[in-house]
């Protein structure tokens, strides 16, 4: 806690970690093209029923049960303690596909009496192609009006500085995601949705120093105007990401199993979230060669020459 | 919109300078102002704090039923009978209320109430979960965020009308209205049929056509003229107008909404949530209900009643149809004399000779009327009863290339009963042929009110009772451990500023509790996770400050650091609070249930956390700091 600024030269490695970045990004892309998202239950339709027994169970004893009875194709898997199941079953054809969640507890129950329903959940298809579409359009929306937002606020090159930031930190998510093929549901998305706020605001931050800086300091090439930028912010950057990351860890702890994708989510995003608001927004200026012509006041009260 | 930071800054807190205040003072105005604030929010979040007690809710299904002290001792008392502990029970207007111990208690007692209110479904009874807001808040309008499904337990549905189906019935009419129309006016047509939303014509010769045109045009003016001809010959292509299809799809919406509230109060759910969404559908939410079998067995049953005249065999076969009833074809009368729309109450009962189960009706006013007129005329004639059943089915259909199941409903039609009328019927009456379970549900849905159009679960949530408790517990948890780390960490971090901080943190988590719950928001684990957030989030615009103060410090006194370090950070949070709300408007607008919750809980929290922090944080720190010299200032 001393009180001395740091002096850390991040823009002279400003070049490999561009490269990293690219390549991460790159790596996601290419995951999600391959391997793509395991998609949960809100964006594919199907059935998804949450049993818990009384005594531990083993998920294969449960899905040939269920195989036998005419479920065919479906998924059962241990849902936080090993008396906790997750089954789920795709969208299937030529039966009344809302109660098969209800007949796969019948079925149950004629086995083990004392199983209880936690949660049944039945989305049709139509549903969950909607969803997946709307999703898209408003991280769409989202990226827009951030763009359109700082455009007016700040200059093209902070517009799109952010708005490769938010791109590059929403693939990261996503691509880990692939990896990983943990469970991409509603809730996980809305956290996407929230990575774009949090990292939105980091990004913000630092590129407001950056302005204030390039019209206070008048001596000094652009990298080094963004270095002393990043190392005064840095201090702000690293509390606030520590504050977010303990109230996620808690969420991750104390949360339970509905709200962990959510969690994880969100804290991958505001790890990434805080690196790109140092290396990938001022990357980008960097790169669009911004100046501190771009950023100087307009004359005072003379706004009429100052728009050409 | 490019200006100097330090600028606005100052234009913004300018007011302070003007009256030569000392350094870092606020007036007494605007403390008092931050506190008062900051007292309504204790008033309106407290609500909160109070557990609701587990209670049973009885309200009476016709007005001839209703609840009074009598219905409500009756009830006390069965219940501790059964060895129920009652905590308390009051009546409000026709409902009474029971509170009870436990959600298990609820359980049982409902059984009890069931079977000790009589037999003849008379009453409802629902479980509730009854807030226990003192009376001096409750005057103050104060009351808790009530509790989304993922909390409560309890079921969603997402339902589809079938528009195709209603517009299609529609049509058919008008089809049938249009042939009406040309014959009575002597125009000969060659034929008439359907084509989708498309009701095609074709005319033996184009003066026909001219004529039935002019009469169509007069006649109904809900179609459009798409085309004067039908494949070379002449013809008329009509469709219905947009505004006319959307007045009737707004028409089949309304209906169904009102009929499913009906439903819903029957199958014993205190406080549905009954709504329309976008176009074509209808969100259900039922709180506490778990058998999601029994709710759709209620909610989408598409049954009606029709009472027809037996026809005579002279009558002319375009206007009679067959129907199988005890083995034999009989010939009936297309025309109905009453339907199920017309029943202002329906009953089950016992016949009091056979034992067998009946129905008794009463009918409204012009259908009671109706009857009466026709079975004047027709003593010694038939009668039919036909009992209508939508139900839905599923078949697959390749469409581009893929195959999907797509549901579709059909119709089912069974005479129930042929009696000859033995004297004019008047509005009330009773009929017999049911099965107990349907005469039970087939009461309850004509006095619940047919739906306009049938409808397909597209989507059904069930959330079990343990998993509710159990998110409650994890999400109270989770905020509890969330605040206290960054409590701790501020305190630890910033000392005497920490303090202010977590005061004003203290402030925005009681605030944005009162807002969500003056909103009447709902509470939801994915909300709960939007609380936590905003906790760790709002440390921001403080870490922003006191980072600010801190660099001014190199520079600067301590007062006129503290100065320049809040106004110069004002700026940076304003932009970034207000890109962040842009997102949160955007997840706003097109999440459903559970985004919903995240979203309102976020925007709020920015919106609480900017006053915190630059009003109350400030004022804090003027308390502390202000008005007086320091040599040194540690942050």
């Amino acid at each position: 806690m001393s009180q001395s600024i740091t002096t850390i030269d991040f823009m002279g490695k400003r070049k490999v970690a561009g490269v990293i970045s690219i390549v991460l990004v790159l790596a996601s892309l290419g995951l999600l093209g391959v391997v793509g998202l395991n998609r949960g239950l809100d964006f594919t339709g199907g059935t998804l029923v949450e049993v818990e027994f009384t005594t531990a169970i083993e998920p294969e004893s449960v899905r040939q049960l269920l195989e036998g009875a005419g479920f065919q194709n479906g998924l059962v898997q241990y849902f936080g303690t090993d008396r906790d199941l997750l089954i789920r079953m795709p969208p299937q054809d030529n039966t009344q596909q809302a109660d098969m969640g209800g007949e796969i507890l019948d079925t149950l129950r004629e086995t083990y009496p004392d199983v209880v329903m936690r949660q049944n959940n039945y989305v049709g298809p139509t549903v969950g192609e909607e969803l997946t579409n709307d999703a898209g359009l408003a991280i769409l929306a989202a990226l827009v009006a951030v763009m359109v937002y700082i455009f007016f606020r700040f200059t093209k090159q902070f517009s799109v500085g952010a708005v490769v930031a938010l791109v590059h930190d929403v693939l990261l998510v996503l691509g880990m995601f692939s990896l990983f093929q943990w469970t991409f549901d509603l809730p996980v998305f809305a956290s996407v949705l929230a990575v774009i706020g949090y990292s939105l605001n980091d990004t913000i931050v630092v590129s407001d120093r950056i302005r204030e800086n390039f019209r206070k300091i008048r001596k000094g090439t652009s990298v080094e105007i963004i270095n002393r930028s990043l190392n005064q912010t840095l201090g702000r950057t690293l509390i606030t990401s520590m504050t977010t990351l303990f109230v996620l860890l808690a969420l991750l702890i104390a949360g339970g199993e509905g709200i962990r994708g959510f969690a994880t989510a969100l804290s991958i995003g505001v790890v990434v979230g805080t690196y790109s608001s140092v290396y990938v927004a001022a990357n980008v200026l960097i790169a669009m060669n911004i100046s501190r012509e771009d950023l100087l006041v307009p004359e005072k009260e003379n706004t009429d020459s100052a728009m050409p | 919109m490019a200006r100097s930071s330090g600028l606005v800054g100052e234009s913004l807190l300018g007011v302070r300078k003007a009256t030569h205040r000392p350094p870092n003072t606020s007036s007494l105005g605007r403390y008092l102002f931050i506190l008062f604030i900051i007292g309504l929010g204790m008033i309106y979040a407290a609500p909160n704090l109070f557990q609701p007690d587990s209670a049973l809710q009885i309200k009476g299904t016709s007005e001839s039923s209703p609840v009074d002290q009598r219905v409500l001792d009756l009830a006390t008392d069965a219940l501790e009978k059964a060895g129920i502990t009652v905590k308390g029970s009051e009546l409000a207007g026709a409902t009474g209320l029971i509170r009870v111990e436990s959600n298990e208690d609820q359980l049982s007692g409902q059984d009890v109430l069931k079977t000790a209110l009589g037999p003849n479904d008379d009453f409802t009874v629902a479980l509730n979960l009854a807030p226990t807001t003192p009376e001096w808040l409750k005057d103050l309008g104060a009351k808790p965020m009530s509790l989304g499904l993922d909390l409560s337990g309890g079921i969603h549905f997402l339902l589809q009308v079938d528009m195709e189906k209603f517009i299609g019935d529609r049509m058919e009419s008008n089809q049938e209205g249009i042939q009406d129309l040309l014959r009575k006016n002597r125009v000969r047509y060659a034929g008439t049929n359907l084509d989708g939303r498309q009701l095609v014509i074709t005319f033996p010769s184009e003066e026909t056509r001219d004529a039935g045109e002019v009469l169509i045009a007069d006649q109904f003016v809900d179609f459009r003229i798409l085309s004067r001809d039908v494949a070379g010959k002449p013809g008329l292509r009509l469709t219905m107008l947009d505004n006319k299809v959307r007045e009737l799809e707004d028409f089949a919406i309304s209906q169904n909404l009102q009929s499913l509230r009906n439903r819903v109060n029957e199958l014993g759910v205190s406080e549905p949530l009954v709504q329309r969404l976008g176009r074509s559908r209808i969100v259900l939410d039922l709180p506490g209900l778990q058998d999601s079998a029994r709710a759709k067995e209620i909610i989408n049953k598409f049954a009606n009643l029709e009472f027809r005249l037996v026809a005579s065999p002279q009558a002319r076969p375009s206007s009679t149809e067959t129907y199988m009833y005890e083995g034999a074809n009989r010939l009936l009368e297309k025309a109905n004399i009453v339907t199920g729309d017309q029943v202002t109450n329906a009953q089950q009962s016992y016949d009091q000779d056979t034992g067998l189960p009946q129905v008794s009706i009463t009918l409204d006013n012009d259908g009671g009327r109706h009857m009466n007129e026709v079975t004047k005329d027709n003593v010694g004639n038939s009668m039919a009863i036909i009992f209508k059943e939508l139900k839905v089915r599923t078949r697959t259909v390749t469409e581009d290339g893929e195959e999907k199941t797509v549901p579709y409903t059909v119709e089912e039609n069974r005479v129930i009963n042929i009696a000859t009328i033995q004297s004019a019927l008047g509005f009330r009456f009773r009929i017999t042929g049911l099965e107990l379970g349907e005469a039970r549900d087939l009461a309850l849905l004509l006095r619940a009110g047919a739906l306009a159009a049938p409808m397909f679960i597209v989507e059904e949530r069930t959330v079990g009772a343990s998993l509710g408790e159990e998110n409650i517990e994890k999400g109270q948890l989770s905020i509890v451990a969330g605040f206290s780390l960054v409590l701790v960490f501020m305190l630890f971090y910033y000392k005497g500023f920490g303090l202010a901080a977590d005061i004003a943190l203290t402030a925005n988590l009681i605030l944005l509790f009162a807002i969500m719950s003056v909103l009447g928001a709902t509470l939801t684990m994915p909300g709960i996770a939007g609380i936590v957030l905003t906790v760790g989030m709002a440390v921001d615009a403080n870490v922003l400050i006191f980072s600010r103060i801190k660099e001014e410090l190199r520079e600067r006194p301590p007062q006129q650091a503290i100065q320049t370090g809040f106004d110069r950070a004002l700026l940076t949070i304003m932009d970034a609070n207000i890109t962040t709300f842009f997102v949160a408007i955007i997840l706003l607008s097109i999440g459903s249930g559970p985004v919903k919750g995240f979203a309102i809980t976020l925007a709020v929290g920015i919106c609480t956390s900017m006053f915190t922090a630059i009003m109350g944080t400030r004022a804090l720190v003027n308390l502390m700091y202000g008005g007086r010299t320091l040599e040194k200032l540690t942050i």
